[in-house]
């Protein structure tokens, strides 16, 4: 889960980074009521989770209370427009209204995980405010790591020489260390996988804030956080994860696309492979679904609705693995699911092998269905299946 | 031989007497596995319906039996501490099943304990065919033989592995690495054993989106196993980008960790890749004719 800027903001003044002096507010009334109480000049930020806000006009000055509520209600009138990463846009609910800070340098500081050394990683580059991905191919030589062994933990000679490794500005050294410190202990303390400061500003008077707060959040830690869940619930949904949430699976577990072949498997990548062979049989696929273990009659039900009423899946090619699981639970599973369901009905492939499959595939051909044996001679079923339909 | 596992491995499951823990351990008794007690806190001095102690302490099981193995069926909070438990009582070798395991945690454990292999989490476990199986795989498809299997899954595994019993190779030991972004063993330190091990004369290795270890196992075979016969697949070619599909660890960041890098990498190493599981046998029969 990633959390907006003011939830990121709020973490890093409680782990002890400083962050300009603000305000979240909900209307632009709240902001034009605050600069009022607080006359000076502002910037009012619009909250989403997509990047371009300043591109897109939703990050403003404000002089006063007036300029304030006009800027306000400029950047809630329109939600974020689309780009490459979200074609959907995204509303614009609130707004953070922060000091404006006179910046002299603007640098980069981020902690990730660095999956093949499995640690953390510090980041930094003398180059802020742009992407990292943007440094990382116009200044790659700006880009200092520091993998930190877990044992050990964080020293501030890390950051010290992460200060001189990538060059930052002299302004910045005398407090980096301290920075980086608090950074890695919001890192573990939150169960983050990215916290990330672009840019880390350097003002003129002297001092180094957190101009912007990026944090990524571990979905499998949010347990150790229950505060999170009211900071989950402001955050914009994905309608993927909560359709599936709603089923009865896994946030992971579910994924949809335009096409018309609706898929299920049970494991990860059985189900990524599968969705390989719909597409190797030259279909359009609908949707990834893993099942999960033990797909009992209610799972498979679940399912099954979740694709039909959500998807365009035009038919539904089931490739269920009997390992532990019983090829002849599943296939009782598919036939009661089949006649309970209320949605509406389409052609179903079902691949069944494994523990019991010759159990399995007797039930399901005294139901009126027909397996096939193979995963590819299922997907090439359902491809065929689907342009049928297509007309 | 055979890899990590063999029927004389003394094993102990932590959570032996949860709903998993249990099923598992009568599965893994069932097998041939040397199943020599299980731990659940608060249980010490019962025994399991086969008759095997159960004690309150990792410590305590290791005292009384000489385990060096584990296997971990705990609730995700609790991993990280089995896995701790089992390094501090000196166990060597841990597979933790349990799936949701906060990354951190996992950087934590793996980070600080040196000396003792980990499998997972998130994984079906391992299993040497013929000898022992520790973890949650269905014993009856494997046959013993001399294809090492490595995967990043659980039933794809199970599908690739059918299809090489079916076609007549037997496997030596079948790693099922785990679908975190961290786990304990990768790719690489898989291959590393594999090459050691008399009985292996071929490799499969089934990847996923995700992270770099396919792209690491493939310069670790050209560089270190030329002559081996190898065979990859990867899953998720149709996999969008920043959404994890079923596993945490698949995932595909900006242009990190897709399909096409890895087949790349398989490519250039001289290891072919299978378009889809089935060709997995015949490229592999190939492969150990031109050896041959």
């Amino acid at each position: 889960m990633n959390l907006m800027e003011y939830q990121g903001k709020e973490l890093f003044k409680r782990a002890g980074i400083a962050v300009p002096r603000g305000e979240h507010a909900l209307t632009s009334d709240a902001v034009a009521r605050f600069i009022e109480d607080n006359p000076g000049e502002w910037v009012v930020k619009a909250q989403v989770l997509m990047g371009g806000r300043g591109k897109a006009g939703k990050i403003k000055m404000a002089g006063d209370a007036a300029q304030g509520r006009r800027v306000a209600e400029e950047i809630l009138a329109t939600p974020m427009p689309p780009n490459r990463q979200n074609p959907q846009g995204e509303p614009i609910k609130s707004l953070l209204v922060e000091e404006k800070l006179d910046i002299a340098k603007e640098a980069y500081c981020a902690v990730a995980i660095d999956r093949a050394a499995r640690k953390p990683v510090f980041i930094v580059s003398r180059y802020g405010g742009m992407d990292i991905e943007e440094v990382s191919e116009r200044h790659p030589e700006s880009i200092s790591k520091f993998p930190v062994d877990t044992a050990i933990g964080y020293s501030p000679f890390i950051g010290r020489e992460l200060a001189f490794a990538a060059q930052l500005d002299p302004g910045f050294r005398k407090q980096f260390p301290a920075i980086a410190g608090a950074l890695y202990e919001l890192f573990f303390r939150y169960g983050a996988k990215l916290v990330e400061i672009n840019p880390l500003a350097l003002t003129t008077d002297g001092r180094v804030v957190a101009s912007d707060a990026k944090v990524e959040l571990d979905d499998d830690a949010l347990f150790k956080n229950p505060e999170f869940a009211q900071w989950h619930a402001v955050l914009p949904l994905d309608e993927d994860e909560t359709l599936a949430a709603r089923a009865g699976v896994g946030i992971r577990n579910f994924r949809r696309f335009p096409g018309d072949v609706g898929t299920m498997a049970n494991g990860a990548g059985l189900a990524m492979a599968t969705m390989d062979a719909v597409s190797n049989a030259g279909g359009q696929i609908a949707n990834f679904l893993d099942v999960g273990g033990g797909a009992n009659a209610q799972r498979v039900r679940n399912c099954y609705e979740l694709v039909v009423n959500n998807t365009g899946a035009t038919v539904f090619f089931i490739n269920i693995f009997g390992g532990i699981t019983r090829g002849d639970e599943v296939a009782r599973g598919v036939v009661e699911a089949m006649r309970e369901t209320t949605s509406r009905k389409i052609p179903l492939v079902i691949r069944l092998t494994g523990t019991n499959e010759e159990e399995g595939r007797r039930i399901l051909a005294d139901a009126g269905m027909t397996p096939v044996e193979t995963m590819d001679e299922g997907a090439s079923e359902a491809v065929r299946l689907a342009a049928e339909k297509r007309g | 031989m055979s890899i990590f596992l063999d029927k004389n491995s003394r094993v102990i499951v932590q959570g032996i007497t949860g709903a998993e823990g249990s099923y598992h351990a009568d599965r893994m008794v069932k097998y041939g596995t040397n199943l020599v007690g299980g731990v659940t806190p608060g249980k010490g001095g019962q025994t399991t319906p086969h008759g095997l102690p159960v004690f309150d302490t990792v410590k305590e099981a290791v005292e009384a039996t000489g385990a060096t193995h584990t296997c971990i069926f705990v609730p995700p909070p609790f991993a990280a501490d089995a896995l701790y438990e089992a390094y501090e009582a000196g166990i060597t070798f841990a597979v933790c099943i349990t799936e949701g395991v906060p990354v951190h945690d996992t950087l934590k454990v793996v980070g600080t304990t040196a000396g003792m292999r980990i499998i997972g989490p998130n994984c079906p476990g391992l299993i040497s065919p013929g000898k022992a199986l520790v973890g949650i795989m269905p014993g009856h498809i494997f046959k013993e033989g001399r294809v090492g299997v490595m995967s990043r899954s659980g039933t794809l595994t199970y599908e690739v592995v059918d299809l090489l019993t079916r076609e007549g190779f037997g496997q030596s030991t079948c790693v099922g690495v785990g679908g975190d972004p961290i786990i304990g063993t990768t790719f690489v330190e898989c291959l590393r054993e594999f090459k050691n091990d008399p009985q292996t004369g071929a490799l499969v290795l089934c990847g996923e989106i995700g992270g770099s270890d396919e792209e690491d196992a493939a310069a670790f075979i050209a560089e270190h196993l030329p002559e081996m016969p190898v065979v990859a697949f990867v899953g998720g070619r149709n996999a969008p980008a920043g959404k994890s599909l079923g596993h945490a660890g698949a995932i595909i960041s900006g242009n990190f960790g897709t399909a096409q890098s890895k087949i790349a990498a398989f490519q250039a190493a001289g290891v072919p890749v299978a378009d889809r599981p089935s060709d997995i046998p015949r490229l592999l029969a190939q492969r150990l004719a031109v050896r041959a």
